[in-house]
């Protein structure tokens, strides 16, 4: 007689990963925590393709014709607008969640390659500003850190409103990141879980975050550009807010944005993707004849020079990076570079509940390659020269991938990419970017059904 | 050059701001009366060296605001958010103060003579702040170090998840935020209030207040305090 069969049907609605969830809410009463982005599957710029050059437009030639890359940013009120060598900038990540080396790392990385960093929650350290040839310096909702003088070393400010992992939510910084120079810089008691306020303390909505732009510009005598930073949700409405707030540079950042630590249920049930937000913000600049007045700055998710290139066709004027840059750093690999050799981490990983490839355990304060770490012997993994010398190389990598698909695509300037060179492959991409369907003329939702 | 005026019915503030900053720490400047200011926003914002300035009237936004060392007073009420984020110095204003006033501020003294509005004190940094009457809802909220002296009421909500800052309020208080409860008064605590009432130039009796800090309840992530994160 044959034993009878294991049923491994599985449920839809209560898959593994949903019963898991509801065993730990069970367990502990306590929501998840955790870092990086969106992990589920969202449209994203592999959704779109680049129509290259053939008999209808001429290609460049790569091994002669030059491609510039030059971006300006902040050319609306600003006496010193930034100007950078390329259109790809570090994303705001703060001392805190990521330790100082990793800090002036960024720094070195971007002067290398003529490109901004930015700073977080938490203030300006040092090492940044004197690593950093460009530094843009955040107001956030906490202020914490947020003092007169770094206005004033700064080369622009970022006030942010909200985050693209979190919109809606403040920051976090749990106590075993809190060390003693983080609650020092934060004025917060060591060890304790940190938590950043989700609304600024000084003004409330649209009509005073326009006199605390002028705030900003008094400070400063009208010389730094002011950005303003928001999370992707009501995008097109929230970046024509912010043009008529008086920001020079507007940032949006989509929910695949990555975060240091926040709540699993705001990273990724709260926002709307990357792809969708840029067309809206576009549309918004254009909607109030703004485009090329006030610069704008995508952000969440960004990982390729192919995503960088369809990022500045559908009209970003730059971009901006985060996880893509800790990966560059050495963010879940199998091993660290330490005196000299190449050290496995995977016990590390393990240790943590993870593995290479897979960790987003950010929020521990134990990260195995020594990125996001306040431990003294963790944050000995990463080096700043090391982490500078692959950052460079990837922002490097990048910049060359986007100048060779502007040439193929005809441009002399990557900012003469356009929405007219993309298609895409899904009708979701189809319908948020708003360009035709490969292979139609159909782009669903626009013009007559 | 010992004082200055500026009308602000015939030099516009971005001139005057840029003066205070670029120009006046090296004309050895003493003081400076600002008149008419009209309401106006942002008026000696970010000051960087020791100066008396008199704004004769009333002031919009952020007066004072980013303010180290400079001792500003404006003669009539403030906008929202004065004194915000000041470092070090004095503002004082002699009427009354709207919503966040000394939001964030790190060092430095912020007079009120009279009442302030919503989130006086709000993510207090360090800085003191004396109200001479009451302060309205959600005042201190997440402030994290200083000191502030409340002669009258205060709000709802006063202190919600307080850190390390320290109240003091003579008045009623409608109601406490998240985590702050009201504390015996020491030594420490009537002195502190009695040098705080004499820097502001107030008279009160310290045995008068009460003290509001921090439980430190909400220190650690909490299950049992679902509502409170």
């Amino acid at each position: 007689m044959s034993e009878k069969p294991i049923s491994r049907e599985e449920s839809f609605g209560y898959d593994r990963k949903t019963i898991d969830y509801i065993r730990n809410a069970a367990a502990h009463g306590l929501y998840e925590i955790r870092g990086m982005g969106a992990k589920r599957k969202l449209p994203n710029f592999d959704d779109l393709v680049f129509l290259g050059a053939s008999l209808s437009r001429y290609a460049l030639e790569g091994y002669r014709e030059k491609c510039s890359t030059k971006t300006i940013l902040g050319t609306r009120y600003a006496k010193k607008p930034i100007e950078l060598d390329i259109p790809i900038t570090i994303a705001g990540m703060s001392f805190g969640s990521l330790s100082a080396n990793v800090k002036e790392a960024l720094g070195r990385a971007a002067t290398e390659v003529g490109t901004s960093t930015t700073t977080g929650d938490g203030g300006m350290t040092p090492e940044e500003r004197q690593s950093s040839k460009t530094l843009v310096y955040q107001c956030l909702p906490s202020r914490y850190g947020f003092n007169p003088d770094d206005v004033r070393r700064a080369d622009a400010i970022e006030v942010v409103i909200g985050q693209g992992a979190k919109p809606g939510g403040g920051g976090m910084l749990l106590g075993q990141k809190v060390s003693a120079r983080v609650a020092g810089m934060r004025t917060l008691p060591e060890g304790i879980d940190q938590r950043s306020a989700c609304r600024h303390p000084d003004w409330t909505g649209p009509d005073d975050l326009a006199i605390k732009i002028q705030e900003l510009r008094e400070m400063t005598d009208w010389e730094k550009p002011i950005y303003v930073k928001v999370g992707a949700t009501r995008t097109f409405n929230d970046v024509k807010l912010a043009v008529h707030a008086g920001a020079d540079v507007v940032v949006v950042d989509g929910m695949q944005g990555g975060t240091a630590a926040t709540q699993t249920c705001f990273i990724e049930h709260i926002g709307i993707p990357t792809l969708a937000a840029v067309r809206q913000a576009v549309d918004a600049l254009e909607d109030l004849d703004m485009k090329g007045k006030v610069q704008l700055i995508v952000s969440g998710g960004i990982r390729t020079g192919p995503d960088v290139a369809k990022a500045l066709a559908m009209g970003a004027d730059a971009v901006a990076i985060g996880q893509g840059v800790l990966i560059a750093l050495g963010c879940n690999h199998d091993s660290y570079f330490q005196n000299g050799e190449h050290r496995p981490a995977s016990a590390d990983y393990s240790a943590l509940g993870t593995a290479p490839g897979f960790c987003h355990h950010c929020h521990t304060g134990k990260c195995p390659v020594g990125i996001t770490t306040q431990d003294a012997m963790l944050e000995q993994r990463l080096t700043p020269e090391f982490g500078a010398k692959h950052l460079k190389n990837y922002l490097k990598t990048l910049n060359m991938e986007l100048t060779t698909i502007a040439r193929a695509c005809g441009k002399q300037n990557v900012h003469h990419l356009e929405r007219e060179d993309l298609v895409a492959l899904t009708l979701e991409a189809a319908a948020m970017a708003k360009v035709p369907l490969a292979g139609t003329s159909w782009i669903p939702g626009v013009g007559n059904i | 050059m010992d004082s200055l005026n500026f009308d602000l019915a015939e030099i516009p503030l971005r001139t005057v701001n840029t003066f205070l900053h670029k120009e006046a720490p090296g004309q050895s400047v003493k003081k400076v009366v600002i008149t008419n200011p009209d309401g106006a926003h942002n008026i000696a914002v970010g000051l960087d060296f020791p100066v008396d300035i008199e704004v004769v009237g009333h002031a919009g936004y952020y007066a004072g605001g980013m303010n180290k060392t400079a001792s500003i007073t404006v003669t009539g009420s403030a906008g929202t958010g004065v004194a915000e984020n000041m470092m070090s110095g004095r503002v004082h204003v002699k009427g009354f103060a709207s919503n966040g006033a000394g939001a964030s501020a790190h060092g430095g003294l912020l007079v009120i003579d009279g009442d302030a509005g919503l989130r006086c004190g709000i993510s207090l940094k360090g800085g003191d702040i004396v109200v001479g009457g009451s302060v309205g809802s959600f005042s201190a909220f997440m402030a994290q170090a200083g000191r502030m002296v409340i002669c009258g009421d205060a709000g709802d909500a006063l202190g919600d998840s307080l850190y390390e800052a320290v109240l003091y309020v003579k008045g009623n208080i409608k109601s406490l935020g998240a985590d702050a409860q009201i504390e015996p008064m020491s030594a420490a605590d009537l002195a502190t209030v009695k040098e705080l009432l004499a820097a502001a130039g107030m008279d009160h009796d310290p045995k008068d207040f009460k003290r509001v800090a921090s439980a430190r309840s909400l220190y650690h992530w909490n299950a049992d305090a679902n509502q409170e994160y």
